[in-house]
């Protein structure tokens, strides 16, 4: 763990009591997740330590939350929402589109290690549906095939 | 809660679209402190710090607005201001709920994005009401550029003296923390969401005891949803019959429906509770691409779905939906034409519960697996007539018999589906497809 880590998880750290730190145990999973792309067990243990709770603590917390990705996702990870409001507008047909063009199906990474998809559950923002997140951090709405395409080519 | 209502409160004759949590949404820069601070934003936290006025008026007022909890279960916001221990030696604590994660919901995102500073000051009235110290605003994973604006929101309240010591000279200290969740539905539930700030997996607790004496770290809590807390500068500022005047009996104010779906026009619409369905409706543009109706669920899959010809009568308003057998929730109305096929869009949403269980309760956490390879049987055409009594049976042994209400919600949708669409599932079960 860097010191450029330590520093944003001392951050929200400080946001409750002092012998409270395993309240920072879901952001620090996360700011080691954005650094790595995935958790490996490594980073579950170093956050064990830094946050003086039990590594399985720690475990039980990232196989609970579903943005957490305890296997290598690739470089980018799609998480496409199939709930009901995105499928009533059409979602399976950009599923089908993003399986067909990157040749992958669900919780697969492309050869190249490029791109990898996920099937998401509702991310609370079904006006803008169909819709997705890349690395569980922007999210791009009203999709359509068009935007799917040139998405893929933005992602270099 | 009747007898805290004025009966000679004039009710407008006609409902219409009225902004009070979204009412900076049409300004520029809408979420900027500065837009907030133009519409006299942050005005009745420093009138209540300079005069000192009693919280128990203030709870007073919250009861005249008959402001009930937005999230979904529409329990009176000040009755429940009122169980908090006001003489406790030690730290209170209030959250705000923006987990906002059943399927068709996003009206919490909106008034982030749009209206943070006065999600911020309803929040500070809060904590000076409750006496909190400390509060902390959960907001759903999804949505991390939301989550890092309102925290950039916070920042500039900080600056301009409406957080942390000494507000505003007052003596009054509160200081207040964004936390971003990372994708479980059930942290919306209350106990859920405090076990997750304590940095563990989210398992809803046993109540009682409840939050209000027993929360975050064992110390007393108020949880309330997003709208609710954002509805309360306004109360304050206008007092609590305007807002209830917005209204009808038992559903003061307005409140805001998060349409989605089948719509020309979807997104969030503010409305004057008692407004009729069909003009919120035309107001969205109407059913996509011309469709019929087909069916509504008008407040998250949590409440009972409505077929067109029913929810067509309705009024948009807790006695409204819920004489009709279903109720507002969290307002996420989810619109369905004649184009939909019933037992899909059933499998998804039982996918969905049966994903989201945390897995502490056997009814909950087999039951609901029951149900969706019940639902996918179906939908494979691999089901008899006999497998929509055991759909039934199953939902019914789920319900009621779980420590929190995801059960309850993962029955409900089973039920009313069946109850209004059985032609929909019998035909595709003797054809294995939808007929209709």
């Amino acid at each position: 763990m860097n010191e450029k880590l330590k520093k944003l998880i001392n951050k929200e750290i400080s946001k409750y009591p002092s012998d409270k730190k395993q309240s920072a145990v879901i952001a620090a999973l996360a700011i080691m997740q954005n650094n790595r792309g995935w958790l490996s067990e490594e980073d579950i243990s170093e956050v064990s330590k830094y946050l003086e709770m039990p590594e399985i603590a720690v475990l039980e917390v990232a196989t609970f939350y579903n943005m957490f990705d305890l296997q290598p996702v690739g470089k980018y990870k799609i998480s496409i929402c199939t709930n009901i409001s995105c499928m009533l507008r059409n979602s399976d047909e950009i599923v089908e589109h993003l399986k067909n063009k990157l040749k992958i199906n669900f919780n697969e990474v492309t050869k190249d290690g490029k791109f990898c998809l996920k099937e998401s559950e509702c991310m609370g923002a079904c006006g803008g549906a169909p819709l997705l997140t890349i690395n569980n951090q922007k999210m791009y709405e009203n999709l359509d095939i068009p935007k799917i395409d040139s998405l893929l080519k933005e992602l270099k | 809660m009747n007898e805290i209502i004025d009966k000679n409160i004039d009710f407008m004759d006609t409902k219409d679209f009225f902004k009070i949590c979204l009412r900076t949404q049409d300004l520029k820069n809408p979420g900027s402190i500065k837009t907030y601070q133009s519409l006299g934003g942050y005005g009745q936290i420093a009138k209540i710090l300079e005069s000192k006025i009693d919280p128990q008026e203030l709870i007073n007022e919250i009861k005249i607005s008959g402001l009930r909890g937005r999230g979904g279960a529409g329990f009176p916001t000040g009755i429940k201001w009122s169980f908090m221990p006001r003489d406790y030696d030690g730290t209170k604590y209030i959250v705000c709920n923006s987990d906002e994660g059943e399927p068709g919901t996003f009206k919490d995102r909106d008034i982030i994005r749009h209206n943070p500073h006065q999600l911020i000051e309803g929040m500070i009235i809060a904590a000076y009401i409750m006496n909190a110290q400390v509060g902390f605003n959960y907001i759903h994973g999804e949505i991390w550029e939301d989550y890092k604006f309102f925290e950039k929101a916070l920042d500039d309240a900080r600056k301009a003296g409406f957080l942390g010591k000494n507000i505003l000279g007052s003596g009054f200290d509160f200081e207040l923390h964004a936390v971003h969740g990372y994708g479980a539905y059930i942290c919306g539930e209350e106990t859920a969401l405090i076990e997750s700030i304590e940095g563990k997996k989210g398992q809803p607790r046993y109540k009682p005891p409840f939050p209000a004496t027993y929360g975050i770290y064992g110390q007393p809590t108020n949880v309330n949803n997003t709208e609710t807390f954002a509805s309360i500068p306004w109360i304050i500022e206008h007092g609590g019959q305007a807002f209830m005047a917005h209204g009808v009996e038992n559903s003061g104010g307005t409140k805001i429906f998060s349409v989605s779906g089948h719509v020309e026009k979807p997104g969030n619409y503010e409305i004057q509770l008692g407004m009729t369905f069909k003009q919120l409706l035309n107001e969205a543009g109407g059913v996509w691409k011309g469709r019929k109706l087909k069916a509504v669920i008008p407040g998250g899959p949590s409440t009972p779905v409505l077929p067109a010809e029913i929810i067509m009568d309705a009024t948009l308003d807790y006695d409204g939906l819920s004489r009709l057998g279903s109720s507002v929730g969290a307002g996420s109305m989810i619109i369905m034409d004649d184009s939909t096929c019933m037992v899909k869009a059933l499998k998804r949403l039982s996918y969905f519960f049966y994903e989201e269980s945390c897995g502490q309760c056997t009814p909950c956490r087999e039951g609901t697996g029951w149900v969706y390879r019940i639902i996918n049987r179906i939908y494979n055409g691999k089901a008899t007539l006999e497998d929509l009594q055991l759909l039934t049976d199953v939902s019914k042994k789920i319900s009621g018999r779980t420590i929190c209400a995801l059960g309850d919600a993962a029955a409900t949708p089973v039920l009313s589906f069946i109850k209004y669409f059985r032609n929909d599932f019998e035909d595709f079960i003797k054809h294995k497809k939808t007929v209709s």
